[in-house]
């Protein structure tokens, strides 16, 4: 066996210095871009947090006063949604790997693609400078009348930040289902792509076709703060009620926005560590377009409590488990696809493991809360905050981190420490259960969200879930000593350190400015793993 | 080449999709509102002048024609025809934007801008005027038609006024594109961008084609 050496001439030695960043057109270093900012959100996102279960070790408020413990809350959930969420597995590792997975130079509007990394920049400013100005107290929903008439706080700078936040995962959309559709590599056909480029097809759509509804939601709650509107005022006539269907049109989808880029993720290392081609490929593509097109019917499960009528509740309870459908779908098949797999236990195939229990409680929670009779019991109390954190964070953060650890090599041509990378796997994954299950009993036991006070006898679960977020900051922080390590002094990893199929693993790592030096044109099956094909990439 | 329009138009169709949604959440609105409050949609409806309306939309469509010349031109070649036509959109587009600026002046004299000076019948009474009953024969306090009229002229102003913002960017375009156009940057090769600004000029037509009958004619038959 050859040692790989690292490649001379790759894209991030294609120019140096400052500017040969902010004005580069090449989605590898955009990716780059976003991975930094990103990370800095979920930094800030994350001593929100702290604050947050600092305050909840004990049951008197005896930290923050109350409004400043609305803050962090709001804070906390406006910058992990908007600017770390939303843009994390799509505008990383999708702007990274989309070109290179379908044999692209780049993706179809490479200008446009810097454009939206800026204006992601822009919107994370305005709500850092409504941080800094004093803060916002509305929760992340916006929900009128706290984000109009009785609210004096930065609403509008947060409110505009995310507006134009907005833009950029919208014009991110549109440049994936354009690269998507027009730039495949001769012969590439719908059928032979990755399940990663079909999750994030369906993840353009929702992005395309939500955003710009709750762009003219937060449009018409300026106008109300600005001009004196009355639109979701109800003295002046107006519906807050209606200001809720408007936000979680897009809401609801944008919880798919989050998570169905994390599908796609898994469905690719599944298949990688299982050495098997995933078991159902068709089945699992069209759940990820299912997922998108039942994400969008689905909204008003928000709203049971909100006074909506008997039978637009019973629809959409009904509606809301018919998501289960194309979800039950993707992990039965990726059960089958492990079933007799040779299954091996990289860093990357742990987080799958953790996400596939953490996936499993958050779904199954959400029947929960779908149902109309349990979900008026557990309405806006910790069993909600529980299960959308098993979503979010168990599954999309799980997907993200499972993503990044299994394509660094590619993307920096260096591997990292396996041994510390599977401590902070194992890590995050019983920090993350010691953080929310409690929670999930805390909601059953009535402990309602949004309040920095609360009974004596739920103080035990509460110390326990505090406990948990530690071990789990632990677990977030250590990758990044361990990734910045590797960029100097690990390994070389070379083309393809773990012996994957897929186009992206031809090319060099860190892949050549144009990604390829001749364009692809023996396309391969989907995840073809002929017993040949194992041995020929071992031997690499 | 070819595929590089190719995506330039897919895209482009992708962008009007989201602009379809933007402006999509203010329908559903204006349709919610519409239904709950029809008699005061109707009075404020006849109250809007209709003459303004009624021209702008005829100068909007001819701009549209304007503006599909100028890509005809494009495409065969003809450059000075097609600064000309996108010339003539610019001004057919400015003065969709005048006569606005101009009925926007109405409102405010007429005391029609929501907010606190708002009084749905000031004008009338100036012209000592009788008041015109609700349609549907269902009474309203003079409290109760200032709220509900006072809803209708806030979407009155948003639809509107977003409209209008577009069009402002429209015509910012089109500036550009015809000082490309004069430089002689387009030919019948590469003529993307002004065809994609035509996909982008039509579309703001079109929501001006909804905008005036829900506006402008509401039970004006």
């Amino acid at each position: 066996m050859e040692t790989p050496v690292y490649p001379a001439h790759n894209y991030l030695s294609n120019g140096h210095g400052l500017k040969s960043w902010l004005l580069t057109k090449d989605h590898k270093r955009i990716a780059v871009l976003y991975l930094i900012s990103i990370s800095i959100f979920f930094l800030l996102g994350g001593l929100f947090a702290v604050g947050i279960r600092l305050e909840l070790t004990t049951p008197d408020g005896d930290l923050f006063q109350p409004d400043t413990y609305n803050k962090f809350f709001t804070l906390h959930g406006v910058i992990m949604v908007f600017f770390f969420l939303i843009p994390s597995v799509p505008a990383v590792i999708g702007n990274f790997l989309i070109p290179p997975m379908i044999g692209a130079k780049d993706l179809a509007f490479p200008r446009i693609n810097l454009l939206s990394w800026y204006l992601y920049v822009v919107g994370g400013l305005f709500t850092l400078f409504a941080i800094v100005a004093g803060g916002v107290d509305t929760g992340w929903t916006f929900y009128t009348p706290y984000s109009s008439a009785s609210s004096s706080t930065n609403v509008t700078a947060t409110a505009l930040g995310v507006f134009i936040a907005g833009f950029s995962s919208i014009l991110t959309g549109l440049n994936f289902i354009v690269t998507i559709h027009r730039m495949r590599a001769p012969g590439l056909h719908w059928f032979k792509l990755p399940l990663f480029i079909w999750a994030h097809y369906a993840t353009s759509l929702i992005q395309v076709l939500g955003t710009p509804v709750v762009a003219i939601t937060i449009v018409m709650i300026f106008v109300e703060r600005a001009f004196g509107f009355g639109i979701f005022d109800p003295q002046r006539g107006g519906d807050p009620v209606l200001m809720q269907h408007l936000f979680w049109f897009y809401s609801h989808p944008a919880v798919y926005i989050m998570i169905l880029p994390a599908l796609g993720v898994i469905s690719e290392i599944v298949s990688t560590f299982s050495r098997k081609r995933i078991f159902g490929y068709s089945f699992v593509a069209f759940s990820s377009l299912a997922i998108a097109v039942f994400g969008f019917i689905v909204w008003a499960h928000h709203m049971f409590v909100a006074g909506i009528t008997t039978y637009a509740a019973m629809v959409f309870s009904f509606l809301s488990f018919s998501v289960a459908i194309p979800s039950a779908v993707k992990v039965f098949n990726w059960a089958a696809t492990m079933h007799r797999g040779s299954l091996s236990f990289e860093t990357p195939m742990l987080y799958v493991y953790g996400f596939f229990g953490l996936f499993l409680i958050g779904g199954l929670t959400g029947l929960f809360l779908a149902t109309l009779g349990t979900d008026i019991h557990l309405h806006d109390t910790y069993f909600v905050v529980a299960h959308f954190h098993y979503i979010m964070v168990g599954g999309a953060i799980m997907g993200y981190l499972g993503g990044l650890h299994f394509w660094w090599p590619k993307m920096f041509g260096r591997m990292y420490s396996e041994f510390w990378s599977r401590i902070s796997a194992i890590l995050v994954f019983v920090g993350f259960n010691l953080t929310f299950f409690p929670q999930f009993v805390l909601g059953y036991m009535g402990m309602p969200r949004r309040y920095h006070m609360y009974p004596d006898e739920f103080q035990v679960l509460n110390v326990l879930s505090s406990a948990g977020a530690s071990v789990l900051g632990i677990g977030y922080i250590l990758p990044v000593l361990y990734f910045a390590y590797s960029l100097k002094k690990g390994e070389v990893a070379g083309n393809n350190p773990w012996g994957a199929s897929g186009l992206e693993w031809r090319t060099q790592s860190p892949p050549l400015t144009e990604n390829f030096v001749e364009v692809p044109t023996d396309i391969p099956e989907a995840y073809e793993y002929t017993p040949q094909v194992i041995r020929e990439a071992k031997l690499v | 080449m070819p595929q590089q329009r190719e995506a330039a138009v897919l895209g482009m169709w992708v962008f009007l999709l989201t602009e379809v949604l933007f402006f999509g959440g203010l329908f559903i609105v204006y349709t919610l509102y519409r239904t709950w409050y029809y008699e005061a949609w109707a009075l404020a409806s006849k109250s809007i002048e209709i003459v303004p309306g009624l021209v702008n939309t005829v100068v909007l469509i001819g701009s549209s024609l304007t503006m599909a010349l100028s890509v005809r031109a494009a495409q065969t070649n003809k450059r000075k025809a097609t600064v000309n036509w996108l010339l003539a959109t610019i001004v057919l587009g400015s003065v969709f934007l005048g006569i606005k600026v101009y009925e926007y002046s109405l409102k405010f004299e007429h005391h029609h801008v929501p907010g606190a000076s708002f009084d749905f019948y000031h004008h009338a009474d100036l012209l000592g005027e009788t008041h015109e009953e609700p349609a549907s024969g269902m009474t309203m306090g003079r409290a109760e038609i200032n709220r509900t009229t006072q809803l209708f002229f806030s979407l009155y102003f948003v639809m509107t006024g977003l409209h209008a913002l577009h069009m402002i960017v429209g015509v910012v375009i089109l500036f550009i594109i015809a000082w490309m156009a004069h430089k002689g940057r387009f030919d019948s090769e590469y003529h993307a961008p002004v065809e994609m600004t035509g996909l982008y000029w039509h579309f703001v037509d079109i929501v001006w084609i909804f905008l005036f009958p829900l506006l402008y004619l509401v039970e004006r038959h």
